[in-house]
């Protein structure tokens, strides 16, 4: 099986086809829905955040049949995952897109979880340490990108489960966790 | 009795032209022509249709009751030369002629017991009885029709003699044994040899000699029909079957003409066209460009070749007539000629099977190569391929190779489940074949 880095492809990965934006609509509805899913699959297990068009990404070519992806095609896959609410764009030119393989709703629960398992009710604890503390190595929140970790605290915040505290610089961003 | 009985009855091609005999020549066609018996009423008279005048015959077809019938040449005794008077300015134009008939008051051609006085009624408004009578006072004169007719009185005298001689022995010089053979074919090959040269020294000649290759070569090809049930090598098969296309391909013996047909030309040509075109259709499966038949046809023509536009608009008056042809114009604006009984299903099948070879699966299959398999120009094959796509049976591959063609897997993939392989499928089938090293 070929792999991407430690990433398993899947089999249509080599089919010439899957490489060329498909003209016929049906064709092509089958075609972005299973760009969609390899791209989430291999962004969660890579732990990518951020994909940007205009600069290499292993999973839009394939040296092995010698393909890769035309820059309409990759907007018109990632469009389709932001249409979705899996990603969004995060230039007005689409040059960068940020990929949600977990919704912030998904983030949200995880860090719960997160706090739960390692007794952290009623503690502050910093962004910083969250992303790349020793609690959270080995989990999903290893290093999170830092827009959706705070993206997913706030959720937490309006939902009165923690409380965001302002340091003086970015780094000290304290988190009192109310669960 | 059925309309007009007392002529002896012609056939009629698939696109409503009647069936020449061999050598003969449609030399003029006139609109709206009946054909009556003067001093006989009980013979009924064939009422509006189109007369044409061939070296051979007087040929005379409605083509709303595909009826026709004919008067051959062989059987008329006299023309009556059109009459000016004031009287007929104000008649439809009519022409008189006398013709032999046998006992019953019928018309078989040659001479019989008794005559009658034909006359033909031209309604057309365009039509001239003086250029009608001109033709055809020059046919008679040429007598073509008993030239024919020896012609295949001496063929049968041949074949009879040759199958006494099998038998008996002949009294001519070593026809037995291979020196008998190798003799006749020498004979043969100077006479083919000297034809040829004949043909060869100016235009006119050429001219005067092409219905002589013409009936040669339908002579060569009758000889290899008579030939191949005896022998069943395939090698000598193929070299025949080679040889009968060009003979096949040799040519038109009548060509419709502007002079010969007049205003009748396109509505003429539409329907030779679509009887011609039913061999090479045949042979291309069913469809074939434009451009090709218009090359085809214009070689079998000879000398008498159409523009495109002639050819343009006798496919497009196909529409009006009863022809198993038809012409269709894809979304390219690439034109062909298709039998009508041909469906896209057969060719999809083809197509289908085309690109499920291993070989396909793995490499793809461009329109050049799809021409070569199927056998059909690849503008052609490019327009079938992308009509297959179009019904998801295929999909597209673009790259700095060039433009391929996949069979259409994307059907076969899970998006649940991307690693999803299902045992017995073409997905199955195409893994096994893109991982085969190739030799």
């Amino acid at each position: 099986m070929q792999k991407l880095g430690d990433f398993r492809v899947p089999n249509f990965f080599n089919y010439p086809p899957y490489f060329t934006l498909q003209p016929i609509r049906e064709t092509r509805e089958k075609q972005v829905q299973l760009w969609k899913e390899l791209i989430l699959d291999y962004c969660r297990s890579q732990k990518v955040f951020i994909i940007g068009l205009e600069e290499e990404f292993p999973l839009f070519s394939n040296p092995a049949i010698q393909r890769s992806l035309s820059h309409e095609s990759r907007e018109v896959f990632l469009s389709a995952l932001v249409s979705e609410g899996r990603a969004e764009w995060i230039d007005k030119n689409h040059r960068k897109c940020l990929v949600l393989w977990l919704r912030i709703q998904d983030w949200a629960d995880h860090l719960i979880n997160f706090v739960r398992e390692n007794g952290l009710e009623d503690s502050v604890m910093t962004v910083e340490d969250i992303r790349s503390g020793i609690e959270s190595r080995g989990t999903e929140l290893a290093g999170i990108d830092r827009g959706v970790l705070i993206r997913a605290l706030k959720l937490l915040e309006q939902k009165g489960k923690a409380a965001i505290f302002k340091g003086s610089s970015t780094d000290d961003e304290g988190v009192k966790f109310n669960v | 009795m059925a309309v007009g009985a007392w002529l002896p009855p012609v056939e009629l091609t698939a696109s409503g032209r009647a069936a020449l005999l061999p050598g003969e020549v449609e030399r003029l066609f006139l609109s709206s022509v009946d054909i009556e018996a003067e001093e006989n009423t009980t013979l009924t008279p064939l009422r509006s249709g189109l007369l044409a005048l061939t070296s051979h015959r007087l040929i005379w077809i409605n083509d709303a009751a595909r009826l026709a019938r004919s008067v051959p040449l062989s059987s008329i005794i006299h023309t009556f030369p059109p009459k000016k008077s004031i009287k007929n300015m104000f008649a439809s134009p009519r022409v008189r002629i006398q013709v032999s008939a046998n006992v019953d008051g019928k018309v078989v051609g040659g001479s019989g017991a008794t005559s009658l006085v034909i006359t033909i009624v031209m309604r057309g408004s365009k039509n001239d009885t003086e250029s009608f009578y001109g033709k055809l006072w020059e046919v008679l004169k040429s007598k073509s029709w008993e030239v024919e007719e020896v012609k295949e009185k001496e063929n049968a005298g041949d074949m009879r003699a040759s199958v006494a001689g099998e038998a008996s022995g002949r009294a001519r010089v070593a026809v037995v044994g291979v020196a008998g053979i190798l003799r006749k074919e020498q004979e043969m090959w100077e006479s083919t040899d000297k034809s040829l040269q004949d043909a060869f020294q100016d235009l006119n000649a050429l001219m005067g000699k092409a219905k002589e290759m013409v009936a040669l070569a339908d002579k060569m090809r009758q000889k290899l029909l008579s030939g191949s049930a005896a022998h069943t090598n395939d090698e000598e098969m193929g070299s025949k079957q080679e040889m009968q296309d060009w003979l096949l391909s040799v040519g038109i013996i009548s060509p419709v003409t502007k002079e010969s047909a007049g205003a009748l030309y396109h509505q003429q040509l539409s329907r030779q066209l679509a009887d011609f075109v039913t061999l090479p259709l045949e042979k291309a499966g069913g469809m074939i460009a434009l451009i090709d038949v218009y090359c085809l046809f214009n070689r079998a023509r000879g000398t008498e070749l159409i523009s495109p536009e002639d050819l343009l608009q006798a496919c497009v008056l196909w529409e009006k007539y009863e022809v198993p042809v038809m012409l269709r114009k894809f979304d390219s604006g690439l034109m062909v000629i298709q039998s009508k009984d041909q469906s896209d299903a057969e060719v999809f099948a083809r197509i289908t099977s085309l690109a499920e070879k291993p070989d396909a699966l793995k490499m793809g299959i461009s329109p050049s190569d799809a021409a070569l398999t199927l056998g059909i120009a690849p503008a052609l094959a490019k327009e079938h391929m992308l009509n297959a796509e179009s019904k998801g049976l295929l999909c597209r591959d673009v790259s700095p190779d060039g433009f391929r063609f996949y069979a259409n897997l994307f059907r076969e993939f899970e998006p649940r489940d991307i690693y999803l392989v299902k045992d017995h499928g073409l997905y199955q089938a195409w893994i096994s074949a893109a991982s085969a090293v190739s030799t």
